[in-house]
């Protein structure tokens, strides 16, 4: 030992090598050095380990500091050498094997530990880690002679360790707890696409899934989850983070809170001990990420020296290590009270979003393509005015001063096998080929193809392959956008969910590049019914993007209120139900109680907290939701009809109770009514309903598309059936076409005036195998449907942030 | 008569609150909802709309901004304003989480019994 004051380092990382390459680059002969580190290895790159798991480096190239290079500057490197204590008086600190050594300047760079969740099973063999080499020479061991692997974690770490076993063979299951993978770093948009490349490389992605417990009996033998899956697994690696290592800091009498607390010179509460890396916290932040580290490493090596510069916290950015998946993020990504810039790119799988704040940008996700990270990174940390490009900011560095975004994109995208048209089956290459065999209007191609040439959902699709096509040559009708998300419209949106297949809100923003992130008020509940609509047995229904009335099953007043209307079938009820709602009105004093025009009774003024219980009493005479709050069937309302009346012909209170239980529970996109009259004196005013029947001597006669509301009109005749059977049949096949053709929020007699009676006539009465494939899929819907959403709330323990209020608790009593 | 003092209030767990969904707090004379974004950010603001007093809980959230139910009013949840051509705000209140529980800071309302 030399008289030169003696520079102590606890930890061999990154950090500290990269400290000591600042350090030696100024002045080399300052400090006599010394590192104490608990691996038994010299200095390596320790972000490269994914690459070593994925067989691509071998850990001979990852090492940053060999042997050589510490003998060559005269530092002493204890490898195997964990400190357990640090005496702060003696100023020395002593290994776990009782080696003592002196110090005058200490830096702890302890880095961190990897979380392992107390599951029961946690400490099963087979259970690993991924944080070090030893556990990646682990994992590649056992991937020689396992099969199933399941990481828990879907974060960076995860990840990595999920692609790397993969690559080794293995059958990899990611259980991640959040909605979406790498929820700290990326945005619901983004973490959608990285799921999905990760399942394309045939790992197995579980969100929200929750670990209940590990099993095997002496080794590991799989995961159960809280919702009651099993994934069988050989190995499981615990991803869930990590925690800074500080016990030596704070053994020692440190000031420490999540990770050793240092001030801007990287001082902890001691003068003359340091502390560096992923142990530290600085200004209430921890880093997790090699960048900051580098900074931290920077000032310190500067103030060893003498110097006075200080660490101001950093800005972190964030990329995902798996080869053929770009991800990055950086700096308040998730925005807070900011504006935001998306765009999307279907066919490249590419999704982009900036949050600015005035004139600087403050984040950045970038996903698929990450070639102007560094660009945006530069932008954020020096807090560039980016007011001048603020338009053309989101299409990267090469793109200023370049065009404008291509509004036929997602068409462009669609393969040439995708169906275009699916009244009349009609693919895009057969479209395309019209179109380049001298087609140039929508008129030409519609008859040469029959392309849109029956409900006209997909005359937009049609006219953008003829942008698509023709340029500039073609002018497009202007299609009124379903919101300021998007520029397509509804039925684009509605054939472009079924062509490409799109089976999430998520998907379906993505595949249609929409310009929010998550979307609005507008596009939600359009999307969500879309959705319901095409994928019945698929598809989650969304209720956070619901309107209010759907998502508590009542009517919200304006006084936030709520009113109740039960189901009275066919407007028929009896002593026991008016009983019971007799006595729900006094228990829970409901101010008003209202016959309405639909032939049911309302009860308005109950508040919100209330729902739960009054649907439990009126549950136990039979009453189910009258779903007078939906865009769904509401009411079908009949006259006595010949069981009573002198002139009825048919018995069209039966008639519209039969109705009433095949159709209720079904979603439509705009609320739907229905009458059944016993005669044509139509008593029950039939012919101004979505759908109407008209009984007279012969049978039935069908009406539709009828209104008495914002508009007036009579219905139009659907045509005349000889059996209740057949309406049934006719009225479902109907309402089945009007749930796939309709926009959201348009009307039965707005759909019918923009497809056509004729057409719809001949759908329906003509076209008996239409006709049939609409009822198969009513009735397919219906399955999945009809189940009464008041009972499943009624016993108070389901949505219950719906319907209570909370008293808070003061944490502190003051005086 | 009302004295008040600033405190933070344990509101309810993390997970009481779904994505993009809200629960409401009695505070004294108010309601307060305190919202869950789908990045899992939150926010407490009062539960009325500044344009007629509907209750913001029971909107639709998306991004960091609810639309009233009754008039479709957009509130930014940061800071409590009306968005686009409406004019208006509403308060907020400072949240933080520790332990997967959600504390919201409040001014204690305490009735010291003058009527």
């Amino acid at each position: 030992m030399t008289d030169k004051p003696q520079l102590v380092i606890v930890g061999n990382g990154m950090a500290p090598g990269r400290m000591l390459e600042y350090l030696l680059e100024q002045d080399s002969k300052i400090y006599d050095i010394t590192i104490f580190n608990a691996e038994p290895r010299v200095n390596y790159n320790r972000l490269m380990l994914s690459s070593v798991l994925a067989g691509e480096k071998s850990y001979e190239s990852i090492v940053t500091h060999d042997g050589a290079w510490y003998s060559d500057h005269g530092i002493q490197l204890y490898k195997n050498a964990r400190i357990d204590n640090i005496d702060t008086v003696e100023k020395t600190v002593t290994t776990e094997n009782g080696f003592q050594r002196r110090y005058d300047k200490l830096i702890i760079a302890t880095g961190s530990a990897p979380i392992k969740i107390p599951v029961p099973g946690h400490d099963l063999p087979g259970v690993l880690v991924y944080r070090d080499l030893d556990d990646v020479e682990t994992m590649l061991k056992a991937s020689k002679v396992a099969k199933r692997a399941v990481v828990i974690g879907g974060g960076l770490l995860g990840l990595e360790a999920a692609a790397g076993l993969n690559e080794q063979g293995m059958d990899v299951t990611v259980i991640h707890l959040e909605s979406h993978l790498m929820n700290r770093q990326l945005d619901k948009p983004a973490g959608y696409l990285l799921a999905e490349s990760m399942q394309n490389k045939g790992i197995e992605v579980l969100l929200d899934a929750c670990t209940e417990s590990i099993t095997g009996d002496s080794v590991v033998s799989g995961v159960c989850l809280k919702d009651g899956r099993f994934i069988p697994a050989d190995i499981v690696v615990m991803a869930a983070g990590i925690r800074p290592a500080v016990s030596v800091a704070e053994k020692a009498g440190l000031a420490v809170n999540h990770g050793i607390l240092v001030d801007d010179h990287l001082q902890t509460s001691n003068d003359d001990i340091y502390a560096l890396g992923e142990c530290v916290e600085h200004r209430g932040q921890c880093y997790g990420l090699v960048a900051p580290l580098y900074e931290m490493a920077k000032v310190l090596a500067d103030n060893l020296l003498g110097g006075d510069s200080s660490y101001h916290g950093s800005t972190v950015s964030t990329k995902l290590k798996v080869s053929g998946i770009d991800v990055f993020s950086a700096g308040e990504f998730l925005g807070e009270n900011h504006e935001e810039i998306v765009v999307r790119d279907a066919a490249m799988g590419v999704y982009r979003r900036l949050i600015l704040s005035g004139e600087h940008l403050v984040g950045a996700v970038l996903y698929g393509d990450t070639s102007d990270s560094a660009w945006y990174l530069n932008m954020l940390k020096q807090k560039s005015d980016i007011s001048q490009m603020r338009s053309t900011l989101v299409f990267g560095q090469s793109y200023q001063g370049g065009p404008d975004v291509d509004p036929t994109a997602a068409v462009a995208a669609l393969a040439d096998s995708a169906e275009i048209c699916g009244c009349n089956g009609v693919c895009k290459s057969v479209v395309v080929n019209a179109i380049e065999a001298g087609n140039h209007n929508l008129d030409s191609v519609r008859s040469t193809t029959k392309a849109s040439a029956s409900c006209g959902s997909c005359t937009g699709l049609v006219e953008q392959l003829l942008t698509l096509s023709l340029g500039e040559q073609y002018q497009r009708a202007a299609v009124t956008p379903v919101c300021g998300c998007t520029s397509l419209g509804h039925a684009d949106v509605r054939r472009l969910i079924q062509a490409k297949s799109l089976k999430s809100i998520d998907a379906v923003m993505q595949a249609l590049e929409w310009s929010s992130s998550c979307g609005c008020a507008k596009c939600r509940p359009a999307l969500n019914y879309y959705l319901v609509c095409e994928w019945p047995e698929e598809y989650a229904d969304d209720y956070q993007s619901r309107f209010i009335n759907e998502r508590v099953h009542a009517n919200i007043q304006n006084d936030g209120s709520f009113s109740v209307v039960p189901r009275m079938w066919g407007g028929v009820t009896n002593s026991k139900e008016l009983r019971a709602i007799a006595d729900v009105v006094d228990k829970y004093e409901i101010p008003m109680v209202k016959v309405t025009g639909g032939q049911r009774i309302d009860m308005l003024g109950i508040k919100k907290d209330n729902l739960p219980a009054i649907w439990k009493d009126l549950g136990e005479v039979g009453f189910v939701s009258g779903h007078a709050y939906a865009k769904g069937l509401r009411t079908v309302k009949t006259c006595v009809g010949k069981q009573w009346c002198r002139f009825g012909t048919q018995d069209s209170t039966a008639l519209g109770v039969r109705l009433e239980k095949f159709l209720w529970g079904s979603w439509t996109p705009a609320k739907v009514k229905l009458a059944v009259s016993g005669c044509p004196r139509n008593c029950a005013e039939a012919t101004c309903k979505d759908i109407g029947v008209i009984c007279v001597e012969s049978g039935f006669d069908l009406h539709f598309a009828g209104a008495a509301g914002l508009d007036i009109k009579g219905t139009e005749i659907l045509g005349h059936v000889d059996s209740e059977n057949a309406v049934e049949e006719h009225v479902a096949a109907l309402l089945q076409m009007y749930r796939e053709q309709g926009h959201y929020l348009e009307r039965i007699y707005k759909w019918a005036n923009r497809v056509g009676i004729d057409e719809i006539r001949q759908q329906i009465m003509t076209n008996h195998a239409t006709r049939l494939a609409y009822l198969a899929r009513f009735q397919a819907s219906q399955k999945v449907a009809q189940h009464d959403p008041w009972a499943e709330r009624a016993d108070g323990n389901h949505h219950t942030h719906e319907f209570s209020v909370r008293m808070p608790i003061p944490q502190e009593v003051v005086a | 008569m009302n004295t008040s003092n600033i405190h933070w209030y344990d509101a309810c767990a993390v997970d009481d609150i779904p994505k993009r969904g809200a629960v409401r707090l009695a505070h004294g004379s108010k309601t307060i909802a305190i919202f869950r974004s789908s990045d899992n950010k939150l926010f407490a603001i009062d539960d009325a709309c500044p344009h007629k007093g509907g209750p913001l809980s029971d909107g639709i959230v998306h991004g960091d901004c609810v639309t009233c139910p009754l008039h479709n009013w957009r509130i930014n949840l940061e800071s409590g304003r009306a968005e686009g051509s409406d004019d208006g705000c509403v308060s907020t209140y400072p949240v933080r989480t520790s332990q997967q529980r959600v504390y919201v800071e409040l001014t204690e309302v305490r009735d010291i019994g003058f009527a």
